[in-house]
Parts: structure tokens; C-alpha cells; sequence
């Protein structure tokens, strides 16, 4: 199958830093692939490139074939690549029902009407309340952000790049602050995506990795030093090497 | 699918659905501007211009109080209007009041796209700072194009026509006063629509996260510049007004006072909401109005010590601070 998203040979420098050495990465539709990696692996650097935050030093990324590299991440969200973020990016003085009303809006390019309200269209809002329940948020559309809790903002996080429609989605640690009683809704949730939509998955919860992943590549110290299957990611030697002994030891394998 | 919990602690309240569709604000404008000509009849010139300036201090509201953007430049926008309008009369013989309005509201959605485009380059203090020199140079071309703007003299004989041929725009100013407060109602609605319209809601979202906002996929920036367009559409409107009923426009319409006062107006009033906006700029200027009246020496001083105690004590504004406590209020248990 034709990869709907590639990385070719990224590279980034901070200073003398090297945080992303030749990364290359292709994704096909419906790809469950982890991205893991020992703290300051590079993870979320490597996120920020493909997104557009950051601007590599050399390298492509590429999108159902198209050449993305130099655009805006705004566009490249048009595009079909929307993420979600590792510390929850909501606006506090909106609820959760007009988060993703916006976000349905903003898929259809409707977010700049300026008449009406987003609650006179009905299938902006059949479609908000089927996400909002489908995350458990219903009885909460009405609250204000700032007013419900982190794990429940952690759902609305997911629920907003649900709501793009994405054809690939980057997922920065989704369950991170999500209490144990609500992580079975935030896989549930995870579960419930379109067989057919690529997704990327930062975590460090590896339990929640092995029952999400059909793929695995661990990064260290900016490098990909296994690209795999998940049972056999705790065999490698250089997995257990980076995780397990100095970060010095992990960049001489590099 | 869940069944809602307590309809009263998630559904808005009826006053709130009320407000939300903008009929209590159309109704409090209407009342307000009755009381205004019953009570004081012989200060309508006053009155009017209290409209013209709500009208700033409303489109200063939409891009620093919905969209988060600093200014301290926004008279450019409402002057741009002014002498728009004041030129179209004087120099090209257009006198009919409407079309000087017209006149006014494109010349100032002009001047909010080319300050938009230069004051959205930057964020935060600079942003600020940029603002500052838009005032500047709009006012410093005003003053040299003295041959279109009267410079430092000013434009006088701006000489509106009767409406329709049959109000006259008379001495005692009825006729500007009640055309402004038409004027404000007609503008009050259009922005209740725009706000609570999908692109209010982005805007809304801009100020509160642009990164949240790229991550959707919109652009920040086009959310911004369209609506200092609007905004300068609205200060234009309250230009050409001012224009209209004092028949003279003045280089302190372009002024870095004016815009500062109409920033002061919004803060007291409450930023990020219409009413606040049109309430701070009523309390503030007839505040002055009689302050400067009663003692012409120290009023400054006492419009400072106000500022003071709202900013410390009623943070949110006068209409902020209102709803927060009809808020609580409704919230606790009867």
C-alpha cells in the first residue's frame, strides 16, 4: 500500500545538540504504529517537525505523496495531519460541546460565518453530542473547560483531533494525567477510530503501547534504533541498551 | 445516549438566552437613549457624542476584547471615519448623512486593514508599540495634508444634509442623537450576531490559544485581520457620526488620547463583552462630563482614583464584575 504519510531523513540540531538524527519513518493507512524512547529521546521534538512547530535542518515529510516540509501547520492540518498534545491545549472559557462544534466548523470550512449559532445546525450538533458521548462528556458539554477535570480535558483533547477527521493522527501521550478509572475510555476511544486512519502514538505507558500497537519504533538519543514488531521490541539488545544502561552508551550504538 | 443532569445547572438561564440574543441589549439602548432625551434635552450634543465613542470603544472590544489584541491606536481607525466622512462633504459634495456614514464605515474598514496588517506582525508589547505608531503617523498625516483635512485647524463646514428632506439637522442636535442611537442599535445587533457566530467563536479561541487554534487547522492571523477590518467598520461608523452631529473634525480624533481614554472606557466597563464596552463608555464620559463641570481643576484626579479602585477591586469591569456576582449569587443554594 502507498504510505499516506512519510518522513524522509529529518534532521534537527539545537545548538551542537543533535535531537533528531536522520529520522525516516513511512506510515500506510491504518498503521497502529508507538513511538517510544527513554526521556529526552527525542519524541516530542520529532512531533514538532512533522508538524510544522519547529523547522528541520534538513529532511522531507510528505503527506498522501504531497511535499508538506515547508508549510504552515495549519495547512498541514487541512491537509489531514492533526495531533493532540501531551500537556491539554483547550480553550478554558468554552465548553466542551463548543470546542467541537468549532472543530466540526473548522473541518467543513464553515468556522467563518459570521451569522448564526453553532446550535441552530443539526448535524453540527448530532455529530457534537455522538463524540461527547462516545467520550463520556456529555452531562459536561455545558461546563466551561476550566470548570471540569484534567482527565475529563484529557478526553476533550482527543475528542477535538477525532473531530478533524484526520487521515493521520499524532497522539503525545493521550493518557498522561488521565486517572486509572477513565484510561478504559480514553482506549475505548482509541479503539473506536476509523480502521483506515494511520495514527502515531507517543507514550510511556507500555501497556497501554502493547494492546494499541501493531508496529514499534523506539527512538534514542534522536535516532531510530528499532523499527518492529511489539513482541519483539524487549529481545533487541540496543532497545534494552538504551533504556536500560547510560544515554552515553545508547548515542555510541547510534 | 446520557440523560442530562439538572437542567438548571447546565442549560444557560433565560436572562442569559435573553441577553445572548441581543434583545435585552436593543432594549436597554432604545431606553437609555429615551432617558438620555428626556433628562437632559439640552445636552444631546453630548449625548451624541457619548454614542459616537461607544461605537469605538465597541470595536476596540471586538480585537482586544474578544481576540486579545493590545492597542493603543484604535482612534486611528474611528478618525479615519471622521475625516472620511467630513471630506466626502466638504470636498466631493456628498452631504446626505446616510451616505456619509457609508463614506465613514469603508474609510474606516480601510484604515483597520492597513493597521491590521501592520500591528499583527508583531505580538505582545511590540504589538503595543506598533499600535502607538499607527496613531502617530495617521495623526502626523492628517496634520501635513492640510489641503483635504484642514490640518491642525481642522474641518469645518461639514454641512449634512436633512434626512430623507425631512429632518434637519437642527441646533439642539435631535436629529444626530436620534440618528445616533439608531445607529448603535442597528451596530449592537450586527456585532450580537457576529459574536455568537462560528468566526466570534474562533476568535474567541484566538485569544484564549493560537497554537490550539493551528492545531484545527485556521488561521490565526486571518481570524485577526478580518476582524480589525470589521472593527475599523464600526469606529468608522462612530467617526462619520461624529463627523455628522459637530460638523467639524479635529486632529484630536486621531488622537493617542482618544484611543487611550476609549481603552480606559472598555476596561472600566468589562473587556470581552459588548455590554461592558457600551456601559464603560456612559459611566466614563458623563463621569467626566460632571466631574469637569463641578471641579474643572482636579476632576483628573478623581476619574484616576475610580480607575484605581475598579482595577483593583472589580478586575473584570463594571459589567464583568456584575455578571460574576449575579453568577454566585444564582448559584448558591436557595
Amino acid at each position: 500500500m502507498t504510505p499516506v504519510f512519510e518522513v524522509q531523513n529529518l534532521n534537527k540540531k539545537f545548538g551542537g545538540l543533535v535531537v533528531t538524527n536522520d529520522v525516516s519513518l513511512s506510515m500506510a493507512p491504518g498503521d497502529r504504529l508507538a513511538l517510544i524512547g527513554p526521556n529526552g529521546a527525542g519524541k516530542t521534538t520529532f512531533i514538532n517537525l512533522v508538524t510544522g512547530n519547529l523547522a528541520p535542518d534538513a529532511g522531507h515529510v510528505q503527506l498522501s505523496g504531497e511535499d508538506v516540509t515547508r508549510m504552515r501547520p495549519a495547512q498541514r492540518v487541512r491537509r489531514g495531519l492533526v495531533r493532540s498534545f501531551q500537556v491539554t491545549r483547550l480553550f478554558h472559557d468554552m465548553t466542551p460541546e463548543e470546542h467541537l462544534a468549532l472543530a466540526i466548523l473548522q473541518r467543513e470550512g464553515r468556522s467563518g460565518q459570521m451569522f448564526g449559532h453553532y446550535s441552530g445546525r443539526v448535524r453540527v450538533m448530532d455529530e457534537t453530542a455522538a463524540l461527547l458521548d462516545q467520550l463520556g462528556l456529555f452531562d459536561l458539554r455545558h461546563l466551561k473547560v476550566r470548570e471540569i477535570a484534567y482527565g475529563q480535558q484529557r478526553l476533550l483533547e482527543i475528542a477535538m483531533a477525532m473531530a478533524l477527521k484526520p487521515k493521520v493522527l499524532l497522539l503525545d501521550e493521550p493518557a498522561a494525567g488521565v486517572p486509572q478509572s477513565e484510561t478504559a475510555l480514553v482506549e475505548a476511544a482509541l479503539d473506536s477510530l476509523p480502521s483506515d486512519l494511520a495514527i502515531l502514538m507517543i507514550d510511556h505507558d507500555m501497556d497501554l503501547v502493547f494492546r494499541f500497537a501493531k508496529r514499534v519504533v523506539v527512538l534514542a538519543a534522536g535516532t531510530v534504533i528499532f523499527d518492529g514488531l511489539p513482541e519483539d521490541v524487549t529481545k533487541d539488545s540496543r532497545v534494552r541498551e538504551a533504556y536500560l544502561g547510560s544515554y552515553a552508551d545508547a548515542g555510541s550504538t547510534a | 445516549m446520557a440523560v442530562s443532569m439538572d437542567q438548571s445547572l447546565t442549560a444557560p438561564s433565560l436572562v442569559k438566552r435573553l441577553a445572548d440574543s441581543g434583545l435585552i441589549g436593543v432594549f436597554a439602548i432604545v431606553l437609555a437613549g429615551a432617558m438620555g432625551y428626556l433628562l437632559m434635552p439640552n445636552n444631546l450634543a453630548l449625548l451624541t457624542q457619548i454614542v459616537a465613542v461607544a461605537l469605538l470603544v465597541l470595536s476596540i472590544d471586538l480585537v482586544t476584547g474578544y481576540c486579545g489584541v493590545a492597542t493603543l491606536g484604535h482612534a486611528a481607525l474611528f478618525g479615519a471615519g471622521a475625516y472620511g466622512a467630513g471630506i466626502a462633504a466638504v470636498h466631493f459634495g456628498i452631504t446626505d448623512p446616510v451616505a456619509m456614514t457609508a463614506v465613514g464605515l469603508l474609510a474606516g474598514a480601510l484604515a483597520g486593514l492597513v493597521s491590521g496588517l501592520v500591528i499583527l506582525r508583531a505580538h505582545g508589547l511590540a504589538q503595543l508599540v506598533l499600535s502607538i505608531a499607527v496613531i502617530h503617523l495617521f495623526h502626523e498625516a492628517a496634520n501635513k495634508a492640510s489641503g483635504w483635512t484642514g490640518g491642525s485647524d481642522g474641518l469645518s463646514a461639514i454641512m449634512p444634509n436633512a434626512f430623507f428632506g425631512l429632518f434637519e439637522f437642527d441646533l439642539w442636535g435631535r436629529t444626530a442623537y436620534v440618528y445616533g442611537v439608531v445607529l448603535l442599535g442597528l451596530v449592537f445587533i450586527l456585532l450580537q450576531i457576529l459574536v455568537r457566530s462560528p468566526f466570534g467563536m474562533l476568535a474567541r479561541g484566538v485569544r484564549q490559544d493560537q497554537i490550539r487554534i493551528a492545531a484545527m487547522g485556521a488561521s490565526s492571523h486571518a481570524v485577526l485581520l478580518r476582524m480589525y477590518v470589521i472593527s475599523g467598520a464600526v469606529a468608522g461608523i462612530g467617526g462619520a457620526l461624529s463627523a455628522i452631529s459637530t460638523q467639524v473634525v479635529g486632529l484630536d480624533s486621531l488622537s493617542f488620547t482618544l484611543s487611550a481614554e476609549a481603552l480606559v472606557m472598555l476596561v472600566l466597563g468589562g473587556t470581552g463583552s459588548l455590554y461592558g464596552a457600551m456601559i464603560g463608555t456612559v459611566v466614563f464620559m458623563l463621569f467626566e462630563d460632571t466631574l469637569s463641570a463641578a471641579n474643572p481643576f482636579h476632576w483628573l484626579t478623581v476619574v484616576g482614583a475610580l480607575l484605581i479602585a475598579v482595577v483593583l477591586f472589580a478586575p473584570k469591569g463594571l459589567y464583568g464584575t456584575a455578571v460574576a456576582l449575579a453568577d454566585r449569587f444564582r448559584r448558591r443554594p436557595a
